[in-house]
């Protein structure tokens, strides 16, 4: 699947792309542990759905 | 890109078109009309209103760091590509609103529904978005309700939360109604929807342990299981035995879904509730660029008349003329509140770049409208006669064909019983009388739509479970969603208003807020369900009130916010729309409120109860004194809510005020962005 179309799928989802983060990360962060990809996306799910979340219109 | 005459051409088209679908009412016209007419109006909008409102109003600078870019942490603050972000922006607005109101609206036919939809859009809806997504993209990214504690106070940040938890309620409510009366009696719908919680289930189990992150992979199993449910459903449905299992009335299906969204806002988010968003956000998604594509394909004419009798009221779907019940029963898709809140979400958090707000907040909205539009178009292409059948409750039109179609053939729109019987063995159904709530109604149509496209005939039925499975799916996801949302914000007020309530464990705090939040939406609901005029009647309105309320809410912040900013001279961009929309929600929540017509104010109607429990007489459909009581407390319930979102509204409106008041007697601008 090329990179635009996962990070669309992912966008539609409100799923942000790992690579990204771990960009990020490994940029800003050196010193720290990364999360894992399974650890990333078991934050984030909880981060959309869990409390105040569930972003969802009418 | 390409300079503006393009984008003139396509407004001048778009223009064009609109005046012969407005005047041309000889012969039915082709739906292709209403296609261009919006498209290119939302065109030219798009090229000229929304990039002044971005450079004149807003003042938007690309060299401005936006949150994404000055905070970045690879989670919440993540600077996106404008297409995926306007991907993930237009999923989350776009929902069952914009598919039902424009079906609803289509009693008064095609015409007053898609003036409303194009010129509320471009001139409030599409504003509203935007604005609110440029106000908190310079605030971090705050919420609708933080922003207004900040700039209009405490007590309207306070006075506008409560009246958010409400409007959710109502939304919740509503939209369980609308899965309700499609899945009632309905063997093969309630199957596949029914299947949808153990494949969700198995969704969830794989992407939590056995391929964690592969979200596209595991929705596409999904869909496979999906699909085979629907293909299997039709053999339950003809089953003797599992057949009446799958069969219930609307009351059973009501308390169904009670019980279910009270576990779902329960359980773990990855076992059940994300697994089935991501189903449900595809099958969104492909499923209006399907329609889309159907539609150019198949270029249907428009059956239903361009304005029908019932413009001056006295329609049998909904009640009250014209002005001003179009304006609230064509909420999303024209202008919707709840964006506010989701222009106030993630989004502004994720935008790369000042230059991208009009694409993403503008042009999202846009193409929520066209969906609205395409809706308008399906309710618009079957014959008017099924239409009235659809959607007339069971107390005018009576429960069989024959009376059916002697009934809306009374009304002027020829019918007879066995063009219904042949529509209800073509898709599958035991009955489609008084299939209110619009959802049957757009599923027919996108029958017929797809099937011209793919299978013909044969594969009517399955194409109308397919659409029943599809607004189904994608409703309960937000009725899961907006339960365990509406739960912590009810666990949060009771944290504050109750001492030792933060000394409750997680799982009683959770069972409590849970318990709140279903009961309140539960009791609309029930309503709703055993309501004569089939509950959307009723509530539908007052969503719809609530709803333009909201907008209105965050129009007036954009207003407080433009003379904050010191740039009052456009404060028309929001004060117009303001305007139009307080003049219409309060007109109609006083008609509810007060109108002599029972049919339309609910006091009246729990007058006319009343001195009828006082005699001792039961009308009509109340079989008991109980359930008359019940009715006149349901009357006063929804006059007390429509009450309390009037006097919200009118509070927000008096801070508004002071605010911009307060702001002009300031010599520089007041406004609180974050920068720094």
């Amino acid at each position: 699947m090329s990179g635009f179309l996962r990070r669309l799928m992912g966008a539609l989802v409100g799923m942000p792309d790992y690579d990204a983060y771990l960009a990020h990360h490994l940029a800003h962060h050196p010193e720290r542990a990364a999360m894992t990809r399974k650890e990333f996306f078991r934050n984030r799910q909880e981060a959309r759905y869990g409390k105040g979340g569930g972003g969802k219109c009418c | 890109m390409f300079g503006p005459l393009p984008w003139m051409a396509a407004g001048l088209l778009g223009l064009g078109a609109l005046a012969k679908v407005a005047l041309d009412h000889g012969e039915p016209i082709n739906a292709l009309w209403l296609v261009v007419a919006s498209l290119g109006c939302f065109a030219a909008s798009y090229r000229f209103y929304a990039r002044f409102i971005g450079a004149k109003v807003m003042g938007l600078d690309s060299a401005r760091a936006t949150p994404a870019v000055r905070r970045p942490d690879g989670l919440d603050y993540v600077a996106t590509d404008r297409n995926v972000l306007f991907g993930h922006h237009f999923a989350a607005i776009a929902g069952a609103g914009p598919l039902v109101g424009p079906v609803l609206a289509a009693q008064m036919g095609y015409l007053p529904g898609s003036l409303w939809i194009i010129f509320g859009v471009v001139l409030a809806g599409a504003v509203q978005d935007f604005l609110v997504l440029c106000i908190s993209m310079r605030r971090d990214g705050k919420s609708l309700g933080e922003i207004i504690r900040m700039e209009m106070g405490e007590v309207a940040g306070g006075i506008a939360l409560l009246g958010t938890f409400m409007i959710m309620v109502i939304i919740l409510a509503v939209l369980a109604l609308i899965v309700v009366k499609a899945l009632a009696e309905s063997p093969w719908g309630m199957f596949t929807v029914a299947a949808t919680v153990p494949l969700a289930l198995a969704m969830g189990v794989y992407s939590r342990w056995i391929r964690p992150g592969r979200v596209g992979e595991v929705s596409l199993l999904g869909l496979v299981g999906l699909l085979a449910a629907l293909v299997f459903g039709q053999d339950v449905a003809q089953s003797a035995f599992w057949g009446p299992l799958f069969t219930y009335t609307p009351i059973q299906i009501c308390w169904i879904l009670i019980v279910y969204g009270a576990i779902a806002s329960l359980l773990p988010v990855w076992l059940l509730l994300a697994p089935r968003d991501y189903l449900s956000t595809f099958l969104k998604i492909g499923t209006i660029i399907a329609l889309a594509i159907g539609i150019l394909i198949m270029a249907p004419a428009l059956k239903m008349p361009a304005l029908t009798q019932f413009v001056n009221g006295g329609g049998p779907v909904w009640s009250g003329g014209l002005f001003p019940f179009l304006f609230i029963t064509i909420a999303c898709g024209a202008v919707s509140g709840f964006h506010a809140l989701i222009a106030s979400g993630t989004t502004p958090k994720l935008i790369a770049s000042e230059a991208d707000a009009p694409f993403i907040g503008y042009g999202a909205m846009l193409a929520e409208a066209f969906v609205a539009i395409m809706a308008l178009v399906g309710a618009s292409i079957i014959e008017p006669g099924i239409y009235f059948t659809m959607n007339s409750p069971a107390a005018l039109i009576g429960t069989t064909p024959e009376s059916a179609a002697a009934a809306v053939s009374a009304m002027g729109f020829a019918i007879t019983p066995e063009a219904i019987v042949q529509l209800t063995k073509d898709i599958g159904e035991h009955t489609i009388l008084s299939r209110t709530g619009g959802a049957p109604t757009l599923a027919v149509a996108m029958a017929q739509i797809f099937s011209h496209v793919v299978g013909g005939a044969a594969m009517k039925a399955f194409w109308y479970h397919f659409a029943i499975l599809f607004e189904a799916l994608f409703i309960l996801t937000a009725v899961d969603a907006g339960t365990r949302a509406g739960r912590f914000m009810v666990q949060d007020l009771l944290a504050r208003a109750v001492p030792g309530f933060a000394r409750f464990g997680g799982m009683a705090q959770g069972l409590i807020g849970t318990g709140i939040c279903v009961a309140a939406w539960g009791f609309f609901l029930h309503q709703g369900v055993t309501d004569p005029l089939g509950g959307v009647n009723t509530l539908w309105p007052v969503f719809g009130i609530s709803n333009q309320m909201l907008a209105a809410t965050a129009l007036m912040l954009a207003t407080a916010v433009l003379f904050r900013m010191k740039q009052q001279r456009y404060a028309w961009v929001s004060a117009l729309p303001t305007v139009w929309l307080l003049i219409c929600t309060l007109s109609a929540g006083w008609l509810k409120l007060f109108s002599d017509d029972p049919k339309v104010g609910f006091l009246s109607h729990a007058a006319k109860f009343s001195a009828a429990a006082a005699q001792g007489k039961l009308l009509a459909p109340a079989k008991s004194m109980a359930q008359m009581e019940r009715i006149i407390f349901n009357d006063r319930v929804d006059a007390l809510l429509c009450g309390f979102f009037m006097v919200v509204v009118l509070a927000v409106l008096a801070a508004a005020v002071r605010t911009c008041l307060a702001a002009m007697r300031s010599e520089v601008p007041t406004v609180r962005e974050v920068t720094a």
